[in-house]
């Protein structure tokens, strides 16, 4: 596929290192020998097939691939790609998130007003917008992924645990959708989530609503009610009020996606070791 | 009504002038891709002067912001659809069609996934999109901020579902004829860098850049300040809950919020379990697991994405079922006469009253009354998730018994038998207007 014309453009033909003496060195060989570039970067220019495997096992951020992978494996039809282009939202997800923490506080007070301020008066204030469809946009791509891996048969053996770890970050990926939600503190929010959290009151036995529920008693009185059943673990409250709106945020900053990013390094790394990309094994 | 809708045309024009020259850009395209490929030139030309009457004719008619010349589906049509889906039988109409419609598409699969004939089908919805666009009622669900993903999920299920169908169709071709499939024929492997990485870079720009415009041509939605006393009509779960919200119409909260969703995210996770079949792994392949693929198809394609669209675009307020082109009118009224097995057993079937404990008598008195009112549910629930496994493991699925053990047989059976209640129970809704098999108001135990 042409890589050395396309990719290998502009460097020269000794691995870079030994810019020949004599020849006018372009902009770009001067950079990339300059003390500054190669002491951040480890390796020469991977031009020829050994640097090529060097500088996947030598980089940090490129360790996560194999040397090489089959042809078959990465070719778009077979793969969609969706398992990555879920994890770049992931990225996408946390770099927006961060900055509009920034700016963004959870409190009856200015919840709202901040998200509204975003929206009309804020520079960058697409940020919003940029997580809100990146969100959507990730819950689409990792039901597309799960849909491949399953057509293709992806979850047989040996492959079978890293399908289970799959299917924790696929709920993970809703519950962090579903926190998020809240936030803005619009009808839109607090009517969806109370829709939503309504069903936890029916949970059998935990809820006050739910099937079972008589039988949690002591000496006569109910332990189940609607201020210690499963929904008031949810929302913390008897409604969805600011306490729900902390819970949700510390949830949807903090811990689903640190729970969702340790799950991913698992799911990387049994990739891996379970036999490489999907593929017949 | 007139000005508005002078006013509603006026705005939607130019959106609707870029979406028609870029259908036309589409087949252009794929009239360019057919030419250079030398395979099909009066395809080519075919596709050509499609894209040719997109930006020839419905461009520009839908430029001028007229409404006598903005093309739109014709009201006869509209009309059919809203009767057919906004009656009182929309629900059935809309479940029993698409469920052909799958049917139709799996049966007649080597036709549906030949290029050409996915192409017009491409064509066709989008032009039915575009058309129905001129419709206030319709633009109002489908263009709202949070329900365009939803349309772009269906489109994008439909392009990866024919993908993965062709593979498969193409694959089990190969296979019938002893050869290998498409997966095995492709032995060589290349370098991460750069075949890998930089078609990940190339996909990670490509995304950025689709992310960019799209959060700057739709603004997130932002509705009024929140207001626990303003319940508003409908009140929506966020969409990807939509399956499960739909499914409170056929059960109570404690079964579609709860012990659905946790058996959904437990049986997925048991299917590499459960699934003994070795073949097919790690390639597309209908033939050679037909049974997962179709129970897995109708899990994900039926019950989930069908019932999420029919929440999302046809439930209006007091979650009645509306067409598509009709009025979201709060006051449509919808005639709930449902009842309860037990109602049916003793005051149709018996000519009796419900049996009931006498007051002031104790739990366990009170108990025994429930168990005697409800005996007829509680027995064919029992049996359907008791009795109906180890017949089925003697009779149909016997070969899957036999490879699969009792531990792992019983778990898969009672999984899927809890799946089909499902469409059972829409069934009977829809037949004999059942409400509840077993009816226990008093434990909150309804079924």
């Amino acid at each position: 596929m042409g890589r050395s014309g396309i990719f290998g453009a502009g460097l020269s033909k000794d691995n870079g290192i030994d810019m020949a003496s004599g020849d006018k060195q372009s902009l770009g060989e001067m950079i990339r020998n300059s003390q500054i570039w190669k002491s951040i970067f480890r390796h020469p220019a991977p031009v020829d097939r050994r640097n090529r495997i060097v500088v996947v096992l030598t980089n940090f951020f490129l360790h996560l691939h194999p040397v090489s992978v089959k042809k078959q494996g990465i070719a778009l039809s077979y793969t969609w790609c969706m398992g990555g282009v879920t994890f770049f939202l992931f990225l996408v997800e946390t770099v927006t998130g961060v900055l509009l923490m920034f700016y963004y506080r959870p409190t009856l007070e200015w919840a709202y007003n901040d998200i509204l301020s975003l929206r009309d008066v804020t520079s960058l204030g697409v940020l919003r917008e940029l997580h809100r469809w990146g969100a959507h946009a990730m819950v689409i791509t990792v039901w597309l992924h799960m849909y491949r891996v399953f057509l293709t048969g992806s979850y047989k053996p040996p492959r079978e645990f890293n399908w289970v770890v799959g299917v924790i970050l696929l709920l993970l990926t809703l519950l962090l959708s579903f926190t998020g939600y809240l936030l803005p503190w619009d009808q839109l929010a607090i009517w969806a989530i109370t829709v939503g959290s309504n069903m936890a009151r029916a949970t059998p036995i935990l809820g006050f609503e739910g099937p079972g529920q008589q039988l949690l008693t002591l000496g006569g009185i109910d332990m189940i009610t609607s201020g210690s059943d499963a929904r008031f673990g949810l929302l913390g409250e008897r409604f969805v009020g600011e306490v729900t709106l902390n819970r949700f945020y510390v949830l949807h900053c903090i811990a689903i996606p640190l729970a969702a990013t340790f799950l991913l390094a698992i799911h990387f790394w049994r990739i891996r070791k379970d036999g490489g990309i999907s593929g017949p094994l | 009504m007139h000005g508005n809708e002078q006013v509603f045309i006026e705005g939607i024009s130019p959106f609707l002038g870029g979406y028609y020259v870029a259908l036309a850009a589409m087949n252009f395209v794929a009239g360019y891709w057919l030419w250079r490929c030398r395979k099909a030139t009066l395809q080519a030309i075919f596709w050509f002067f499609v894209g040719l009457g997109y930006v020839g004719y419905l461009a520009p008619m839908a430029l001028s912001a007229d409404p006598h010349w903005v093309p739109s589906m014709p009201q006869v049509i509209r009309d059919t659809v809203n009767l057919a889906l906004g009656g009182s039988t929309g629900a059935v109409v809309y479940s029993v069609g698409l469920l052909v419609l799958l049917v139709g598409l799996f049966l007649l699969r080597r036709f549906f996934v030949q290029g050409p004939v996915a192409w017009a089908l491409l064509n066709l919805s989008l032009l039915a999109l575009g058309l129905s666009m001129t419709d206030y009622n319709f633009y109002t669900i489908a263009a709202k901020p949070d329900n365009v993903p939803i349309v772009g999920l269906v489109f994008l299920l439909g392009f990866f579902t024919w993908l993965a169908t062709a593979r498969a169709v193409e694959n089990d071709a190969r296979t019938a004829r002893g050869e290998a499939v498409l997966e095995y024929e492709e032995k060589e492997t290349v370098l991460v860098w750069p075949d890998l990485v930089y078609t990940e870079l190339i996909c990670m720009i490509a995304l950025t850049a689709f992310l960019l415009v799209w959060g700057i041509a739709l603004q997130a939605p932002l509705e009024e300040p929140a207001s626990s006393v303003k319940t508003p009509n409908p009140s929506k779960a966020p969409w990807y809950f939509l399956g499960l919200q739909e499914m409170l119409v056929y059960f109570d909260p404690w079964m579609a919020g709860v012990v659905m969703p946790s058996l959904i995210i437990v049986g997925l996770m048991a299917i590499p379990y459960l699934d003994f079949n070795p073949k097919g792994s790690g390639y597309f392949t209908i033939v050679e697991r037909k049974f997962s693929y179709l129970t897995f198809q109708f899990g994900f394609l039926f019950l989930w994405v069908t019932l999420i669209v029919l929440g999302t675009f046809l439930r209006g307020p007091n979650w009645n079922i509306f067409g598509p082109y009709e009025f979201w009118d709060v006051h449509k009224v919808e005639a709930l006469n449902n009842v309860d097995l037990s109602q049916y057993f003793w005051i149709s079937g018996m000519n009796m009253a419900l049996p009931k404990a006498p007051p002031g008598s104790g739990g366990f008195v009170q108990f025994l009354y429930i168990l005697q009112r409800e005996w007829l549910g509680i027995v064919m629930i029992l049996a359907y998730l008791v009795l109906l496994p180890p017949l089925l493991a003697t009779t149909v699925f016997r070969k899957f018994f036999l490879k699969m053990g009792f531990l792992r047989f019983m778990v898969m059976s009672n999984l899927l038998l809890i799946m089909m209640l499902l469409p059972i129970k829409m069934v009977l809704r829809w037949t004999v207007n059942l409400k509840y098999i077993i009816s226990i108001p008093e434990y909150f135990l309804n079924f």
